[in-house]
């Protein structure tokens, strides 16, 4: 195990060489990387216990399929941020555009500003925390997993949601459909203040009390059918009115 | 829940007594109506009674311009032959040199296209892996995620990256041989899949991560990209993590070919798979596996345009054609139109089992006949391919339908090389639409070769 961290400059060397060093690190390696100048697919597909920090912001997905491990971003960064997590941590200090945390799996994503449209797509039991708001269509199609937005929340929150959770401090501008409230009880406020703790700074001093839950109503499980011909005969079967 | 009452439309199987005995002078008065036929009546009246679309598997049933619209030339006086039985034509197909470390080599220019686990039973998916390993060439996974039945049982196996993301592991991503970026499929180019919730059993619904029994809709468009400029980026990302070792592949349902070739190249694509309307569905609206896309004759030509315009057909990017594939003369006119390779799907299924009359009773208490059977979406299957019935499963033998398969890829790899020789060439990469002439005039400008015994071209220059 080496303790030393290793430094990857991407104004003089290749994002491929970074990728794969961090593909064959061993766990308790430590990396830096410096000046990422928006680079895509920075620090993505990680699957040992290490620890990544990037110094600056990142284009598309930045710490994508993350496995294990933690990845720090010390600015923004673009679409499908750490995008079908499968456990670990991602955090970023500044604002995720599109998509992020699209499908994750397992494990946290951190988001210290805001995020832009569809956070949480289609997410499969990843836990989000967003220090600031979420854009339009956040929680789209979202499966499992919990998202948490200290902020406010756009348009069409948690549309065709199935069973993940979503907890949110500000105001929603709408919800999509099937997105309904729910109750707040007292083990998701146990949920809420366990992930804030866990987010750290990007949610510090925020309330677990404050949150609102929604979730899937559930009413797009199964497609409605209207048996003419079956309810006719059980009518029958039963005596009653054969119209 | 079924959305398909017995006898629904789709499958017309014949009485005992047929009414309309067209020997019996007593019919002679009755006349079917052309636009309201007993299909359509039939449908109406579905329509009617339920409040819900028809659903449905298999693939686009109308009548529609095919590969049969097309024939070879075969040798003359100016071309000459090879030996049929004797003289080598090559079969093998590279797809990724280029860009993977890894590249895919296949010893026979037929594909086994992607179908889930979930939509079929996981002996159907295995017997899949045997026979295309068997042939030598590969199959691909599918909504749903990879089994580790299929890895073991596939020589090569071809990892589908869909809008639904259902079950996608990057260690699966790993474990492939080359990736298939699905943008869309024949049967439904615009539609995300569908599950419904009979099939929707314990295992499945845990590797899709939903809940079970539910009608499950799959998104029809991946959550984080949009378009071709961010797709480059993805294809950038899945070689990233995958180290720049296997190839990928980017699969449209046929819609605009030229253009969505073009951007797959410009994407940076090692294969593009065409899937023509004809291509199958385990469950889909029938409304848009009959009315959206367009056949596999018109779309190969317009993909294989745009590959030469860049300069890199039969070169670094290569073109799988599917779509209602089902003879080796399909393939080799694939070929010839510009494919490098055809991958099959329904056939495929039929090789295992599906349809099998030995069935027959089953299928006639289901209201339906083999040779019609179409409900993919109800899991009942007597054939034990699309279900996750245990018990219906069970009847299929993957290592018996896994050799059927197997026979069936060899037929269609000699029947092309019986063509490819037939028409002098020593690979079956080496057919061209040279060797081509179209039998109606619909299939010469679709096809872009001359309508037979003229030179003419329909729509050329």
């Amino acid at each position: 195990m080496s303790t030393a961290v290793r430094t990857f400059d991407l104004a003089e060397s290749a994002r491929r060489k970074l990728n794969q060093a961090l593909h064959e690190a061993a766990d308790g390696e430590s990396f830096e990387v410096l000046n990422p100048r928006g680079a895509h697919a920075v620090a993505c597909g990680i699957t040992a216990d290490i620890d990544v920090v990037v110094r600056g912001s990142v284009g598309y997905y930045g710490a994508g399929m993350h496995q294990q491990g933690r990845v720090l971003i010390e600015g923004n960064a673009s679409t499908g941020l750490a995008e079908n997590i499968m456990s670990g941590e991602v955090r970023i200090t500044g604002n995720a555009t599109m998509s992020a945390g699209a499908t994750g799996c397992g494990g946290l994503l951190v988001v210290g500003g805001n995020a832009g449209a569809r956070c949480g797509i289609s997410m499969k039991g990843v836990d989000i925390v967003v220090g600031g708001n979420v854009g339009h269509m956040s929680a789209f199609m979202a499966q499992a997993g919990n998202l948490v937005v200290c902020g406010d929340a756009a348009a069409d929150l948690g549309d065709s949601i199935y069973e993940a959770q979503i907890f949110v401090r500000g105001e929603v501008e709408s919800l999509g459909a099937d997105c309904v409230p729910k109750e707040m009880r007292p083990e998701h406020v146990e949920t809420v203040a366990g992930l804030l703790a866990a987010a750290g700074e990007a949610a510090h001093g925020v309330d677990p009390g404050d949150f609102r839950r929604y979730g899937s109503a559930r009413r797009l499980y199964n497609f409605t059918i209207d048996d003419v011909d079956a309810a006719q005969a059980a009518a029958q079967a039963a005596g009653g009115d054969h119209r | 829940m079924s959305t398909t009452p017995k006898g629904a439309p789709g499958g017309r199987p014949a009485g005992d007594l047929d009414p309309l005995a067209a020997d019996d002078p007593q019919n002679w008065h009755l006349r079917e109506s052309y636009t309201f036929d007993r299909n359509v009546i039939a449908e109406i009246r579905r329509a009617a009674n339920t409040g819900i679309y028809r659903i449905r598997g298999w693939g686009a049933k109308r009548r529609m311009p095919t590969l049969d619209d097309l024939v070879f030339l075969g040798a003359s006086m100016s071309r000459y032959p090879l030996e049929g039985y004797r003289e080598a034509c090559g079969t093998d197909v590279v797809i990724g040199e280029d860009r993977a470390s890894q590249p895919v080599r296949l010893q026979i220019p037929v594909t086994i296209a992607g179908m889930s686990f979930g939509s079929l039973s996981a002996q159907a998916k295995e017997a899949l892996g045997r026979g295309a390993s068997a042939a030598g060439t590969s199959t691909t996974t599918g909504d749903g995620g990879m089994t580790m039945e299929e890895r073991e049982h596939s020589s090569v196996l071809v990892y589908q990256y869909l809008p639904s993301r259902y079950g996608m592991n990057p260690d699966h991503l790993r474990m492939a041989d080359a990736i298939e970026v699905v943008v869309g499929q024949g049967a439904k180019p615009g539609g995300g899949g569908m599950l419904l919730g009979q099939k929707i059993t314990e295992r499945v619904a845990e590797m899709r991560t939903l809940p079970t029994g539910i009608d499950q809709r799959s998104a029809c468009r991946h959550p984080d990209w949009t378009g071709p400029d961010d797709l480059e980026i993805k294809i950038g990302e899945l070689r990233e993590i995958t180290d720049w070792r296997v190839p990928i592949y980017v699969k449209v349902g046929a819609a605009r070919p030229y253009y969505d070739t073009a951007l797959a190249v410009k994407a940076g694509a090692d294969a593009v798979v065409v899937d023509g309307m004809q291509g199958g569905t385990a469950a889909t609206q029938d409304v848009f596996i009959e009315h959206v896309g367009i056949p596999t004759i018109a779309a190969i030509p317009e993909a294989v345009r745009a590959l030469r315009e860049l300069g890199v057909h039969r070169r670094e990017v290569k073109l799988i054609a599917a779509g209602g594939f089902r003879s080796g003369a399909d393939v080799a006119k694939a070929l010839a139109l510009g494919a490098d390779a055809a991958s099959i799907g329904t056939a495929a299924l039929i090789a295992i089992g599906d349809n099998d009359p030995a069935y027959e009773a089953e299928y006639r208490e289901l209201g339906t006949s083999a040779g019609f059977w179409e409900d993919f979406q109800a899991g009942t299957d007597p054939a034990g391919i699309t279900t996750q019935d245990p018990e219906l499963s069970a009847r299929l033998d993957p290592e018996l339908a896994g050799r059927r398969l197997a026979n069936y890829l060899q037929v269609l790899t000699i029947e092309t090389q019986i063509l490819a020789r037939a028409n002098g060439k020593s690979h079956v990469l080496n057919l061209e639409p040279e060797d081509l002439a179209a039998l109606t005039v619909e299939a010469a400008a679709m096809a872009k070769v001359p309508l037979a015994g003229t030179a003419w071209v329909p729509g050329a220059d």
